[in-house]
């Protein structure tokens, strides 16, 4: 890799937050099992949605249509209209990791809102890299163990509301997002972005809102940029010139 | 539809949007304005995704309830220049206690 390697120091930092996000979504994997069992699946149909699918808005999305009585179909359609950001991720991913040939596979299975977001929190590409992969795999571990176990003992922490568990999600989206809000042009696409979600949310099946949001990414990047400096900014490092060599 | 077939066309469909990202050739994503955008995306989406989880309840259009009080005391933290741990951690705890307390 041309990358140079990680000081001590960074690699702690980044792989601490690669296991804290870990944990956190841990914890939902246990209610996701419990819901799941619930809703009429059976263990293995449970642990395939978080082995195979790995999307946790889209597998709460596919077990509450079902435990509704709602058709397979529509859980079908909702989980892809909240899976299809992962697709979106993947286009800045596959910049930042550089992956080739079959790693593809993995790094695809494993893009997700957490892992992204690690990543792009990271200035430096061998952190964003080390910040992909570990969250992750920590996610995936963690998610998947969770998961077999509310499924199997059931919801034995009870509704993870009661422990502010659905305000630490968005606190930590907010926290990894944070340190790209120093470039201007960053805080006016998260603004926008925001406000269209809002706008949006009301109206439209879920999904919908999020992927809306792309707009401000995409105007933002055919607007002349409003900062000097704002291709540094906006162009994560990891495909400055040095970085093209082949990994 | 049986729930296997729910299952995994749901999976398949899933791994297949995933992996639309990485099939992308990286010729047509290496434009300077194509790369603006594609830099810009996570962003987006993160940031709509924050307060799609913040603000939003199924069925129930926009909310402010125990999440949004999360989210500024997390905000607060951030401008104080708290450690993520500890930022995550006050939210949840902001949200628990009024919870607790019988609010949102």
């Amino acid at each position: 890799m041309p990358a140079p390697r990680l000081a001590d120091q960074r690699r702690k930092e980044v792989l601490r937050q690669c296991l804290s996000v870990g944990v956190a979504t841990g914890a939902y994997g246990i209610s996701f099992g419990a819901l799941s069992v619930a809703a009429g699946l059976n263990l293995w149909q449970t642990m395939a949605l978080s082995a195979l699918l790995f999307s946790g808005a889209s597998q709460f999305a596919v077990v509450g249509i079902i435990a509704a009585g709602g058709a397979g179909a529509a859980a079908v359609a909702t989980s892809s209209l909240l899976g299809a950001r992962n697709g979106i991720y993947g286009l800045q991913m596959s910049r930042l990791l550089r992956v080739r040939g079959l790693w593809r596979v993995p790094a695809a299975q494993l893009t997700i809102d957490e892992s992204t977001a690690v990543a792009i929190a990271q200035p430096e590409p061998a952190a964003q890299r080390l910040g992909f992969w570990g969250t992750g795999l920590s996610v995936y571990v963690l998610w998947n163990l969770s998961t077999i176990l509310g499924s199997v003992v059931g919801n034995a922490l009870g509704d993870p509301r009661q422990y502010g568990l659905d305000a630490a999600a968005p606190a930590a989206f907010c926290a990894l997002l944070w340190p790209r809000l120093r470039s201007g042009d960053a805080r006016a696409v998260a603004a926008v972005a925001a406000v269209i979600a809002l706008v949006v949310a009301p109206h439209a099946p879920a999904g919908i809102p999020v992927l809306a949001a792309a707009l401000a990414a995409i105007v933002a990047g055919l607007l002349p940029s409003r900062e000097s400096r704002a291709l540094d900014d906006l162009t994560d490092p990891g495909t400055s010139p040095d970085e093209e060599a082949p990994a | 539809m049986t729930l296997w077939t729910t299952v995994l066309l749901a999976s398949g469909l899933a791994f297949a949007l995933k992996l639309l990202g990485y099939v992308v050739p990286h010729q047509l994503l290496d434009g300077v304005v194509v790369s603006r955008v594609t830099a810009m995306l996570p962003v987006a989406l993160l940031s709509a995704l924050v307060v799609v989880q913040t603000f939003t309840s199924p069925g129930a259009g926009l909310t402010v309830d125990a999440r949004a009080a999360g989210l500024a005391v997390a905000v607060t933290a951030l401008l104080l220049r708290a450690p993520f741990l500890v930022v995550v951690i006050l939210a949840a705890a902001t949200a628990a206690t009024l919870r607790a307390l019988g609010w949102g």
